[in-house]
């Protein structure tokens, strides 16, 4: 309990520490020298100073949009394990409630989006809507596949027993990538950095937040970053570095900044979709998951 | 049983003390609304005793022949859908009177609403085939009256007709299921059915069943009617009508299944197909609609999908020896089917009130609404969390459950079980996703944003009567949704008695997890309040400036400009594009400068133009044959009369030598 507790608070601490890292590696890979490492808590710390400018066409779901967004990837960490470890509230089937805080979170993220009655936004917000519906189910039979193959039911546990060395544990693990990528918002699906709103998904949908409200956005997204590496870290870490027993959340801690140099590298890499194709994408990770679930059931 | 007798007198009463009061509209408003809570209020308290504990009651009244004794009784199913026929009528009556009040002919609409309430009562009591028949038949007759009241429209007369055909294609499917159930020469009370039945017979029941009740529930492809029929039905009725008339379907199914005994594993699996063709396309086909009511319409395909989903994992749990995913689907299902009928009822109601207030329920049209109509906008904002299944509220416990379920079976059975119960896993999953952005499309283009056309300055919020039922239902919502571990336990009797072996320590460990499950929600609900404590601690010494939504640099965008409920679920639609079969008919501008464009969308309904249309056209033209013996000439009748009473008489003349 005490150790869960103990990395429920490195996460909520660390989090922010994601996006420079990612920053870091790609600005490795373009031979720049890239923004400081602790930049996003900079950005947190003015934006926590400013005050908002409002639309005259919101109302108070805009305002409610990023607090229930953030409480609700804050209410998923609490059932998310670190590499090996147990979570601060486990159960059979805890992972479902897992994904619907998650969608909790977006839908309100899209509502307060279409509040704004900005065409951009809602531009945004129908394609999160579209691209998560295709996630969704790839993240809940992936998972399912791994609760087959350890006989487990709660994630501490089928994320504890699951072996990257199993061929079902290594295809959910690259199914779970993709969603990554898809819910995160990064390449190939969506590109943090971009000046088009035209091309944007995620961050069209915050175009009108600032101040405190972008803060809480900011930071409700980097924590839904660490929940997903964390989940990540779990199914592909090999078990004999799971089993490792630290008083300091330290293996869990290297397993999500690994995941972090992974995306990284990705970003790197590849570049962006055509929207037209990121479906054909999730449905490939939606496959995956499925020939994982069947090589499990066999 | 006496307080559910008095209870139906009372429904009687105040039904024809409406047909009375016919001159006077407002005290036959008035008094017809009052008896649904008089009904409740007679019996609540002796119908809560049977569901806690599980004692059934019966009553047996000798009857004349041929048909023995009037058979009555309430057993803990019974009583767990009482409830839930009560509980809405009231909320529902409630509303009628405020959305009724202009209405000319308010009091033959109380006159049926009434006559509704008390047959569904009827249909759930009853014990004896006929009975169940008459029950049956006079709740579709009377919820065919109230479908059509705006029946100077030529929209609702079709569409009520479709119903009434359609009502009756069902019944239709029951008769031989009841023949087949009856001993031969035997009585026709409930008890006496079923008993030494082959195989081959039970199975065919529970097909006919399936047909049969299906058609009133709405699974899909049997679910013509409900799209039609709810948009042209005045609100409340759509309310109660998609919240609990549509479950006696599942209820039947449910009643029938408890008489056939043992299923096979293939009655699961039959279940868990349609289940799942309910869900998804009754889902996809809600996204591409344009139509408020009918998008609901096409919701409560979905989620009577997901209720006939647990119930199929139910009996595969039951036929395959898993008892504990048996119990698990069986209380999810049960549990959706109330939660449903709160977060419908509501929805439609909400719809009801946007329709009232605006006069449209087309949502390309609304917009902004949120502002003008803060009731009806931020109930009808939870009615659409919990149909999402979104934590804190009480879809999601239900459906929470019957994943639960899914996921225990597929743990714990041998493969050729657990691959399809994966699938419906995956389905489910999908059906979440598209659900969440059919709502995300029907409230934030309804409710937020800026008004698509001028909307009058005469739009403002409904009276209290209309509002005040809406507050209690999105109340319900979430009470239902943090009482979890409440809720599982009361509906234990009624999985008891379908034949789902439940004891103390399943029911305990169902308890356990479903108190985890409300402390994650309560902690969540906590946090949301505590970070916006500290957001207005953080902004309320702070100057903050409104302005207009940034437009990107684009100049001067219009209302017009934003998306609309059409380009939202677009990129879905066209994904699905070969299920849906959308019409699209465009004028795009031909020229470089801009000038006027149209673009229409519509997707109509693939089984009724795939199936059912070409399959009364085909009878329609097979008995247009026939018609040569309908000429009009009265001489030739009566020597076809005649001819075959003479026929007979021979035939008869011939038997007997």
């Amino acid at each position: 309990m005490t150790t869960a507790l103990l990395d429920f608070l490195t996460a909520l601490a660390l989090a922010p520490l994601l996006p420079g890292v990612i920053a870091r590696v790609k600005a490795l890979f373009a031979g720049r020298q890239g923004p400081p490492l602790l930049q996003a808590y900079f950005d947190l710390c003015k934006l926590l100073r400013k005050s908002g400018v409002y639309s005259t066409a919101t109302t108070w779901i805009f305002r409610a949009g990023p607090i229930v967004a953030c409480a609700s990837v804050v209410a998923a960490l609490a059932l998310t394990p670190a590499a090996g470890r147990t979570a601060l509230i486990s159960f059979p089937a805890d992972f479902v409630l897992l994904a619907y805080l998650l969608a909790c979170g977006r839908f309100f993220t899209v509502l307060a989006a279409l509040d704004t009655g900005s065409s951009f936004e809602g531009m945004g917000a129908s394609r999160e809507v579209h691209y998560a519906a295709l996630g969704e189910p790839a993240l809940l039979l992936g998972l399912l596949a791994l609760a087959r193959q350890t006989g487990t039911m709660s994630l501490p546990s089928l994320l504890g027993r699951a072996s990257p060395l199993a061929p079902e544990a290594a295809l959910v693990g690259a199914a779970l990538f993709i969603v990554l990528l898809c819910e995160n918002a990064r390449i190939p699906f969506d590109d943090p950095n971009t000046h088009l709103e035209l091309t944007m998904i995620h961050e069209a949908m915050v175009l009108d937040h600032g101040g405190v409200d972008l803060a809480l956005i900011h930071y409700g997204s980097w924590l839904k970053l660490w929940l997903w590496s964390a989940l990540l870290a779990g199914v592909l870490m090999p078990v004999a570095l799971k089993t490792i027993v630290t008083p300091v959340p330290l293996v869990g801690v290297t397993g999500v900044l690994a995941v972090a140099l992974g995306i990284g590298v990705v970003e790197s890499c590849i570049a962006r979709l055509r929207l037209l194709r990121v479906p054909h994408l999730l449905a490939t990770a939606l496959a995956l998951a499925a020939v994982a679930f069947i090589l499990g059931v066999r | 049983m006496t307080q559910t007798l008095i209870a139906l007198a009372a429904l009687l009463v105040s039904a024809s003390a409406a047909l009375g009061l016919r001159s006077r509209a407002r005290a036959a408003s008035r008094l017809g609304a009052a008896g649904s809570p008089a009904a409740l209020a007679i019996c609540v308290v002796a119908l809560i005793r049977v569901l806690s504990s599980g004692h059934a009651v019966a009553l047996r009244v000798s009857w004349a022949e041929p048909f023995g004794e009037l058979t009555l009784g309430i057993d803990a199913l019974s009583s767990f859908f009482l409830l839930i026929i009560l509980s809405l009528s009231v909320v529902t009556a409630l509303y009628g009177v405020g959305y009724l009040e202009r209405s000319s002919q308010s009091s033959v609409s109380w006159f049926f609403f009434n006559l509704l309430v008390a047959s569904m009562i009827v249909v759930v009591i009853a014990r004896h085939v006929l009975v169940f028949l008459l029950a049956w038949e006079t709740m579709a007759l009377t919820s065919f009256f109230l479908v059509a009241h705006h029946h100077g429209q030529r929209s609702v007369r079709r569409a009520s007709w479709i119903y009434l055909i359609a009502s009756h294609l069902g019944s239709f499917f029951l008769l031989p299921m009841f023949f087949l159930l009856a001993p031969a020469g035997g009585s026709l009370a409930f008890s006496d059915l079923g008993h030494a039945l082959a195989p081959w017979a039970a199975s065919s029941c529970f097909v006919l069943a399936v047909i049969g009740f299906g058609c009133k529930a709405g699974l899909m492809p049997l679910h013509v009617w409900l799209p039609e029929a709810h948009p042209a039905a005045p609100s409340h009725v759509s309310a109660l009508m998609s919240g609990v008339m549509i479950k006696m379907g599942v209820y039947g199914l449910l009643r029938v299944a408890m008489l056939l005994g043992e299923p096979p594993l293939w009655w699961g699996w039959l279940l868990l197909a349609l289940g799942a063709i309910s869900a998804l396309l009754g889902v996809l086909f809600a996204l591409a609609q344009h139509d408020l009511k009918r998008l609901l319409a096409y919701h409560s395909v979905e989620n009577v999908g997901i209720i006939v989903l647990g119930i199929g994992v139910g009996f595969t749990g039951l036929s395959s020896g898993a008892p504990h995913v048996a119990v698990l689907g069986f209380t999810g299902a049960l549990l959706h089917v109330l939660n449903h009928a709160v977060f419908k009822g509501l929805l439609f109601l909400g719809a009801g009130s946007v329709l009232r207030a605006t006069h449209t329920a087309e949502i390309d049209e609304l917009g902004g609404l949120m502002r003008r109509m803060p009731v009806t906008g931020s109930t009808f904002l939870v009615g659409c969390l919990s149909i999402c299944g979104l934590p804190p509220f009480n879809g999601f416990v239900s459906e929470f459950l019957i994943y639960w379920a899914m996921i225990a079976g597929v743990l714990s059975l041998t493969a050729a079980t657990a691959v399809p119960l994966g699938a419906t896993v995956a389905v489910l999953a999908s059906v979440g996703g598209l659900a969440l952005a059919c709502f995300a499309k029907a409230f934030g283009i309804v409710f937020l944003g800026l008004p698509r056309r001028t909307t009058p300055q005469s739009v403002v919020e409904n009276g209290p009567s209309m509002t005040a039922p809406m507050v209690l239902l999105a109340a319900a919502c979430l009470a239902l949704g943090l009482s979890g571990p409440l809720l599982a336990p009361a509906v234990a009797t009624v999985v008891a008695d379908l034949h789902a072996p439940i004891d103390a320590a399943s029911i305990h460990a169902t308890t356990r997890v479903l108190s985890r499950v409300t402390l994650i929600a309560a902690a969540f609900m906590a946090l949301v309040a505590a970070m916006a404590l500290v957001r207005h601690r953080l902004l309320c010494r702070r100057e903050s400036r409104a302005a207009p939504t940034w437009d990107c640099g684009y100049v001067a965008p219009s209302a017009t400009m934003q998306y609309t409920a059409s380009s939202f679920a677009q990129p879905i639609v066209d994904l699905y594009g070969s299920l849906l079969r959308t019409r699209k008919r465009l004028d795009a501008p031909e020229i470089h400068f801009p000038e006027a464009a149209h673009l229409e969308t519509e997707t109509p309904d693939l089984s009724r133009e795939g199936i059912y249309e070409p399959l009364f056209e085909a009878i329609g033209v097979a008995l247009r044959r026939m018609l040569v013996l309908q000429h009009g000439q009265l001489h030739i009748y009566v020597l076809a009369v005649v001819l075959t009473l003479i026929a007979l008489l021979l035939w008869q003349v011939g038997w007997n030598s």
